[in-house]
């Protein structure tokens, strides 16, 4: 496979000024800098001492699929499982968790209730935003809303503050349109710019939906239509952090005060853009697999512009 | 899967009790496949007559669905070899995508 940890620099302090890499295969060019992602094991020492200086983290994870029992994954539950184990065996526990979305496969009641169990032993308070596989019953979405739409705003949207940082779910996977991206939709537009009319432009900013909210691939859909209306509003703030799911592989940038960061799927591994044919669940062998997937843990720090985020593996 | 049904079957059928589906299906009705393989739809297009149906069966190994642009019709999630059909009962030309994919598009020629 196209590893892309050969994106994760080795050794580089979380300071590390601009650092540009080329991400092997695409020719594509990125600049990353601080909040670079470190191969640690999530209960390294490092991590757990970083956890405990921080004034909160939390974690994300992505793109479970329950439901999924093709080739590349047969057991999407036990991976999921297995993750969550590893999170129920932290020394210092997260102060909460936001789930990127692809929750289930199909959207059946049966999948979002495993996943409910399985999250839910954690009693970690978990953030949802919906995935496009998630909008996928008879309802379109109704499924979904009626267990995570409680206190949301549009199709599900909404927005909560931590600690002085202020956390926006976004939805992006809702009525696609064809040939189209992600799309947020100017209802949604118009809610994010009220939200943010009244914030000081110091408060930190978490933005979190499924969809890239910046173009990686359109011709696999890696992107968002009007994503640039969205960011244009958050321009004016000095920290910026965008977490992502859908594209089940870590993929980051760092474009003046934002930084964009996609988490790996807990179910299966999908190919780096253009690499395959088709951009559907990647076969490996199964001794790679649990390279292939993982979670990500971001440790915020009062005044620290970037949050540090750490991606492990199963 | 043509549902072409000789004269005496369909004489058979309504004589059957079966008249309702005899007459709502028009003369030589058939059902055209669509396959959905590596994020595409084939064929791309599709042409048939009033009355036909269309089904789309799920060849890949991760789930579709198929949507029509102007919203008149669309399926739930299809996983791996899972079916739907429709059927069209207006000339007219209807285009259609993946609600998951939408780069997936194909379109369905109602003559």
């Amino acid at each position: 496979m196209t590893d892309n940890s050969e994106a994760e620099p080795r050794k580089l302090s979380r300071r590390h000024a601009l650092e540009c890499m080329v991400w092997a295969g695409t020719g594509v060019i990125w600049t990353l800098s601080g909040g670079i992602p470190k191969s640690l094991n999530l209960l390294d020492e490092a991590q757990a001492a970083e956890a405990a200086s921080s004034n909160f983290t939390f974690l994300q994870i992505s793109d479970s699929h329950i439901g999924f029992d093709k080739e590349a994954n047969i057991t999407a539950v036990d991976t999921l499982n297995e993750a969550i184990g590893r999170i129920n065996g932290l020394a210092v526990k997260p102060d909460f968790m936001i789930h990127t979305g692809d929750i289930t496969h199909l959207s059946k009641p049966d999948e979002f209730d495993d996943a409910d169990q399985i999250i839910g032993s954690t009693r970690i308070v978990t953030h949802y935003v919906p995935g496009e596989h998630d909008m996928v019953d008879a309802g379109q979405g109704k499924a979904y809303m009626d267990r995570y739409g409680k206190d949301t705003w549009g199709q599900g949207w909404y927005s909560f503050d931590q600690n002085g940082v202020h956390f926006i779910g976004l939805v992006n996977v809702v009525n696609l349109k064809a040939g189209g991206l992600g799309n947020l939709g100017p209802e949604q537009l118009d809610w994010l710019q009220k939200d943010l009319a009244n914030r000081p432009s110091s408060q930190p900013i978490v933005v979190f939906a499924h969809i890239p909210l910046w173009t990686i691939y359109p011709q696999w859909g890696w992107g968002t239509e009007d994503s640039a209306q969205a960011l244009a509003l958050l321009q004016r703030f000095g920290s910026v952090t965008v977490l992502n799911g859908h594209i089940h592989q870590i993929i980051q940038k760092v474009e003046g005060n934002m930084t964009f960061h996609t988490a790996r799927s807990t179910a299966f591994p999908q190919p780096s853009p253009g690499s395959a044919p088709a951009p559907g669940p990647m076969i490996v062998p199964a001794e790679q697999l649990k390279g292939l997937l993982g979670l990500t843990s971001v440790n915020y720090v009062v005044g620290q512009r970037d949050l540090a985020i750490t991606d492990s593996t199963l | 899967m043509p549902l072409r049904l000789p004269r005496t079957a369909r004489s058979l059928a309504m004589a059957a009790g079966l008249a309702t589906l005899a007459f709502s299906m028009p003369a030589f009705a058939k059902d055209v496949t669509v396959t959905i393989t590596n994020f595409a739809f084939a064929p791309k297009t599709t042409t048939i007559a009033v009355g036909d149906t269309v089904t789309f069966i799920n060849g890949d190994d991760t789930i579709h669905s198929v949507i029509a642009d102007d919203g008149s019709f669309h399926s739930d999630g299809l996983d791996t070899n899972d079916k739907v059909t429709f059927s069209f009962a207006k000339a007219g030309k209807i285009s259609y995508h993946c609600g998951l994919h939408p780069f997936m598009k194909g379109e369905i020629v109602v003559q």
